[in-house]
């Protein structure tokens, strides 16, 4: 079977260990800073919950690009993988613009979903 | 040449059915994101309306544990990467090797999470109606435990599976069914074990580390 002739594209062994060597670093970055607090520095609310998750994005686009060699191969498989992300994006905002904000448009009062839920501290259930 | 290895009537050449191979992984990896998508989602609602009971609750759980799983689940990323180039360089016995300790380092993963687990059990930290635990200030503090089973539990659920087809293509590498020139279940076998890393990437943070 000569014609079955491979243009694998075969990633250098340092680029590998560069890539796992980063990821562990950048466990313990994000472990180091989750003990710092980012909202009371910036003045900003959820400072801590954007700076973990930039390290993990960059984590990930790691993963992707190097492991998965999507850096390598014919982008058509990283436009599939953007696109599941584009889609659970979409599913997060859209979902997050209903949950956070039907209370601006309704006068609602937070409801149990089943009436013998066990609920703790019921008088807070309204502040939904 | 290994005799198991032909491209079916279908394809043109080796090459598309590698790479439609490729492409029906990556379409099955997107539906693994949409997943774990909805308790994504579930998590994302959750910890807006109770921020301060997410921060009490995420204290329950050891960030060392979950730190050390972080780097296990890494590591073992890694061994199955340089497991495929071993074997994309016709190195049979040296990709058998860098399988044998991806699977390994995934028990690993699994016995830490046994003793998370363990732990929240003894002390009633259960999702929904099981939970009795006593001691998390906040409203409804047994919905974040509710999440924290669902995403680990898949998660785990998917470490499981992973070792299985790990073990299946360790298998057939070492009777000699892979080489330089047909390795597809290795590399898409890669791919799902480096998409669970990638879960467990955002999982982490997420879980363990709410500031």
């Amino acid at each position: 079977m000569s014609e079955n002739q491979h243009t694998t594209h075969i990633t250098p062994l340092w680029i590998y260990f560069a890539v796992g060597g980063a990821l562990l670093v950048l466990t313990a970055v994000t472990v180091g800073v989750s003990f710092i607090d980012f909202t009371s520095i910036f003045g900003v609310s959820s400072m801590n919950f954007a700076v973990a998750m930039i390290i993990a994005t960059i984590k990930a686009t790691l993963v992707a690009l190097f492991f998965m060699h999507l850096y390598s191969d014919s982008k058509f498989y990283s436009l599939t993988l953007l696109s599941g992300i584009a889609c659970l994006m979409i599913f997060i905002v859209i979902t997050l613009l209903d949950t956070n904000f039907r209370g601006k448009i309704y006068e609602i009062e937070g409801q149990p979903i089943e009436p013998a839920a066990k609920i703790y501290q019921s008088e807070n259930v309204s502040d939904q | 040449m290994s005799s198991s290895f032909h491209v079916a009537h279908h394809f043109s050449d080796a090459e598309q059915q590698r790479e439609s191979a490729k492409l029906g992984m990556w379409v099955f990896l997107l539906t693994e994101i949409l997943l774990f998508g909805g308790v994504f989602v579930a998590y994302a609602v959750f910890r807006v309306w109770y921020p301060d009971m997410f921060y009490n609750a995420h204290k329950a759980l050891d960030v060392t544990m979950g730190t050390v799983n972080t780097a296990v689940l890494i590591v073992s990323s890694l061994t199955v990467a340089l497991g495929i180039r071993e074997i994309q360089l016709g190195r049979q016995k040296q990709c058998t090797r860098y399988l044998l300790a991806t699977i390994v380092l995934a028990c690993v993963f699994l016995v830490i999470k046994y003793f998370e687990y363990a732990h929240k059990i003894h002390l009633g930290q259960l999702p929904g109606k099981f939970y009795t635990f006593d001691g998390i200030a906040g409203t409804n503090p047994h919905v974040f435990f509710s999440i924290y089973f669902l995403l680990t539990g898949i998660h785990a659920f998917h470490i499981l599976i992973g070792i299985s087809l790990l073990t299946w293509v360790m298998i057939k590498n070492m009777k000699g069914h892979f080489s330089a020139q047909y390795f597809t279940p290795v590399e898409i076998t890669g791919l799902y074990w480096h998409l669970v890393d990638l879960i467990w990437i955002f999982l982490f943070p997420l879980l363990y580390l709410i500031g």
